[in-house]
Parts: structure tokens; sequence; C-alpha cells
């Protein structure tokens, strides 16, 4: 769900989605149907922005090979 | 030194060797350990590894060697014009007659070896390309993944890590282990920026560590380091702590700032950033939606009122009939009285044309009878015939006795 690209592409949808309401020229429909897009857009940008489910982790290599490892946080004194 | 106190005695002649022995012993014995200072000219670094240069100030020259043993461990380069101050001993080489300094330690005047080999690495990578504000890249609109090289016990890590879960957490965090201090730290901090630019879904890379000495961090001004930096897929941010001087790896990196704290703030207020924009882009397509149907409901009434009913629409149209109506009888009254003025001129006329008003003159008027026609020529009657006569007053009728035909005595 949080991704760079996908969260990228969303936005500058929603900023075409604005500009093309800002101009006028779309019919009553058009501005209703664009709206209800842009307006999803909008809480799915927040939503990716406001997750506060973080993952920490550790890249730790052995023997040339790399593992990621959980990182536990209350370790890192942040209790 | 017997030849010396030979000289004393009085005249006693050396051979050019004995001389040069002499010399050799005096300069070596005298000059066994000396400090020297003066400019580098005509440097040369020979196949050998050995150095061979010239010292020299304004009044004089002194031709001085370094051998590999002792430039092993340089710093720096050594280059013409450097002002240095060299140790070593004055050496006599009697098949030239020649003296020169053999140098066992340079160091440059005024900066540390340390800082001329940083000054001259900094300005072979600044030559290369490593620094140029053209190729740094901004930041990811939002790096959702973020990789951090640093010491895991550390307290960049735990400033970075403390923030982002209060400012950012929605930000995922990988972070590669190193050491960031000693020998092996610039390896370490070089293969860990490598390690983490292979996982494909990290969106920049944080170089960090906290403050210390210029020696503790030293390690971030190691070539290596500069180079990984430099050749890094994603995005950087140098975050070593330090008040003074920039370290290679702040000048490498697309984004530097002066702290471990700081780069995790760069990431929190662009998440705020991104939230503020997103409600002012809301706002904004409210505003839109909400004033264009604000603007439809204003036409629908002005379009009401253009609107009417049947009846207002028959009665509208009654009261033009009436109009046209009045407007019609009124017409028609002003034809009829210009038609009245125009007969009775024309009456006046008729009545002064009248055969009645030629009566009234004493001529009279005569008609056949029983037909009635005018009688205009008498040659037309005959005895006899019947002739009604009307004057002015009256009428009469009579009988033809007798035709006169004047006219043709006439």
């Amino acid at each position: 769900m949080k991704d760079k690209q996908s969260f990228e592409d969303d936005l500058k949808k929603l900023q075409k989605i604005v500009e093309e309401l800002g101009s006028g020229k779309l019919t009553l429909m058009d501005s209703l149907k664009k709206y209800e897009e842009g307006v999803k857009l909008a809480q799915i940008c927040s939503a990716s922005l406001n997750d506060a489910q973080r993952k920490v982790e550790v890249l730790m290599k052995k023997d040339g090979k790399a593992s990621l490892e959980k990182f536990s946080e209350e370790e890192g004194e942040e209790k | 030194m017997p030849h010396l106190q030979g000289l004393e005695k009085g005249r006693r002649i050396l051979s050019v060797s004995e001389i040069t022995g002499d010399i050799k012993i005096v300069l070596e014995n005298t000059f066994a350990e000396a400090w020297v200072e003066g400019e580098i000219s005509n440097f040369k670094a020979a196949s050998s590894g050995h150095f061979y240069f010239s010292l020299k100030d304004e009044h004089a020259v002194l031709q001085a060697a370094m051998f590999s043993r002792a430039n092993r461990d340089l710093k720096f380069k050594l280059e013409d014009g450097q002002k240095v101050v060299c140790f070593g001993k004055i050496d006599v080489y009697p098949p030239r007659g020649a003296y020169q300094l053999i140098v066992e330690k340079i160091e440059p005047k005024g900066i540390g070896a340390q800082q001329l080999a940083f000054e001259q690495l900094k300005n072979k990578l600044m030559k290369e390309g490593l620094f140029d504000a053209a190729r740094k890249r901004e930041l990811p609109l939002m790096p959702f993944k973020i990789g951090i090289v640093t010491s895991i016990a550390g307290a960049a890590v735990r400033d970075i890590l403390q923030i982002l879960k209060k400012g950012a957490p929605c930000v995922d965090i990988i972070i590669r282990p190193v050491r960031v201090q000693g020998e092996m730290a610039a390896q370490e901090i070089a293969s860990g920026i490598n390690d983490l630019n292979q996982l494909k879904e990290i969106d920049a890379v944080i170089i960090s560590r906290g403050g210390g000495s210029i020696e503790d961090l030293w390690s971030f001004n190691e070539e290596i380091v500069a180079r990984a930096i430099f050749n890094s897929r994603v995005p950087t941010i140098s975050a070593v702590g330090h008040q003074i001087n920039f370290t290679l790896s702040d000048l490498a990196a697309d984004v530097f700032v002066e702290t471990p704290s700081a780069a995790a703030k760069i990431i929190v207020d662009k998440k705020n950033a991104l939230l503020r924009e997103l409600d002012g882009m809301r706002y904004e397509m409210s505003g839109e939606i909400s004033g264009s149907l604000h603007n439809l409901g204003k036409r629908i009434i002005a379009l009401r009122h253009m609107l009417k009913s049947p009846q207002d629409r028959l009665s509208e149209k009654a009261q033009l009939l009436d109009e046209l109506n009045s407007g019609l009888a009124n017409n028609i009254r002003h034809i009829l009285n210009i038609t009245k003025e125009k007969a009775s001129v024309v009456i006046e006329k008729l009545d002064a044309l009248s055969p009645l008003k030629v009566l009234s003159r004493g001529y009279s008027l005569s008609t056949l009878l029983p037909g009635g026609e005018i009688i205009r020529d008498a040659t037309g009657l005959k005895p006899g015939d019947a002739v009604s006569t009307k004057l002015e007053k009256g009428s009469f009728l009579s009988t033809v006795d007798k035709i006169i035909d004047d006219s043709l005595t006439s």
C-alpha cells in the first residue's frame, strides 16, 4: 500500500484533477465524477502518509550473504 | 679530526678525497638530526619509489632525497611550491662533491599533513566531478523506505528512529550496521552503502554518525566512502555530526545536514508538507464543486423567472389584442374623417357642376319622352313628339309643332 511510485502517481493524478476542476471547462456531471475520483485519491495518499505501522529491520551480512532481521525497538531505549 | 689540526700547523696538502672525507665527517656529524624549512621545487618521484627534490628559500637551495622506505606512509602528495618542514640528516656524496638532505619525515608547513591530504583528495574528487551540483538528485517526494548506514549502538540511529517514529511513522527503515570509527570504518561504510543499494525498495540512504572530533569523523573523509556515495543508485543524505568542516561524504551526497536528527527532520517535513498540500487540494476541489453548483443554482433561478404560466401568456396576448383593437378603431375613425373631408370637397365641386345651377341662370333642359333622352339636336325631333322641359322651378310637357333647322341657316 505504501509505495513511493504509486504514491507519486496518485499525487500526480490528483494534481491533474484539481487543475481540470479549476479550469471550469467540465460539465457538471464530469466535475462531480472528477471530484469523487479526486477525493478518493487524496484519501489514499493521506492514508499512506498517516500510516503508523512502520517496520524497522537490520541488514546483516554473514559470509557475504545478506539477510534482513527484525530490529527490536524496545532495545533502542524508545519506550 | 686530524687533518684540521694539521691545517693549524702550517702548509699541509690534502687530496680531494681527503678533504672531501673531512667535509663528510664534519657535515654528517654536525647535521645528523636537522629540521629544515623550505619550499619544494623540482620534485621528482623516481620509478624506484624514491623522491628527489630541492628545498629552497630566497637565498639558497638544498638538494633533498626521500627514500621509498621513508615516504611510504606519507599521507599527502609532495608538489612543487609546497612549504614544508623536513627532518633528516645531511649526507655528503664524495664522487660528485655534493651534499644533500636525506629526509626522514616531512610535514606541510601551516596545516597538518592529514588536512593537506584531505585538501588534495578533495581537489582530485572535485576535478572528477564527484561534488558537481548538477548531478545532485532531489530526494523522492516521499521516501517511504529508507536505509541508514551507521553504528547500530550509536546515538545517531537512536535519534533518527525516535524522530521518525514520532513525526513520520509511515517510513520503514533498514539499518545497515557498520563501524563509524577506526581503521575498518571507511571500508564498512562504503560497502554498507552498496549493500543497501542492492535492495530494490529503498528510496533513500542516510549515511550518519553522531558528533565527534575531526579524527573521529575521519572515515567520512575517505575516498572509498565518497565514491560509494557518488555511485549510490538511490539519493543520499549525509548526516555526520560536525561543527566546522564539511566531510567529503557531505560533499558527495545529494543532500547533507549537520546532524542525524536533521536528516530525520527532512523526512518528517516532507510528510507534513505533503499532508498540507493534500488538504489544500481537497479544499480547492470542494471549492470548485460548490462554486459551480452555486453558479448553476443562480442560473436556474434566472431561468425560472424567464418561464411563464400559460395563463400569463394568455392574458398577455389578450392585452395585446385590446391594444391592437383600439388602434384599429382609431385608424378607421381617422380614415373615415379623411374620407368625409374629401367627400365634401367633391360634393361642392359636384354642386357647382350641377345642371340645376345652369337652370337657375334661365336655361332649361328638355328630354324626349317617353325615353327621357336629353335633346341636344332639333333635327332628331319630329312634329308630334312629346317633350318634357325642366326649368329652374318645375317642368312642363309639350308637343313639337314644327322643326326649325336653324343650324342650316346659321
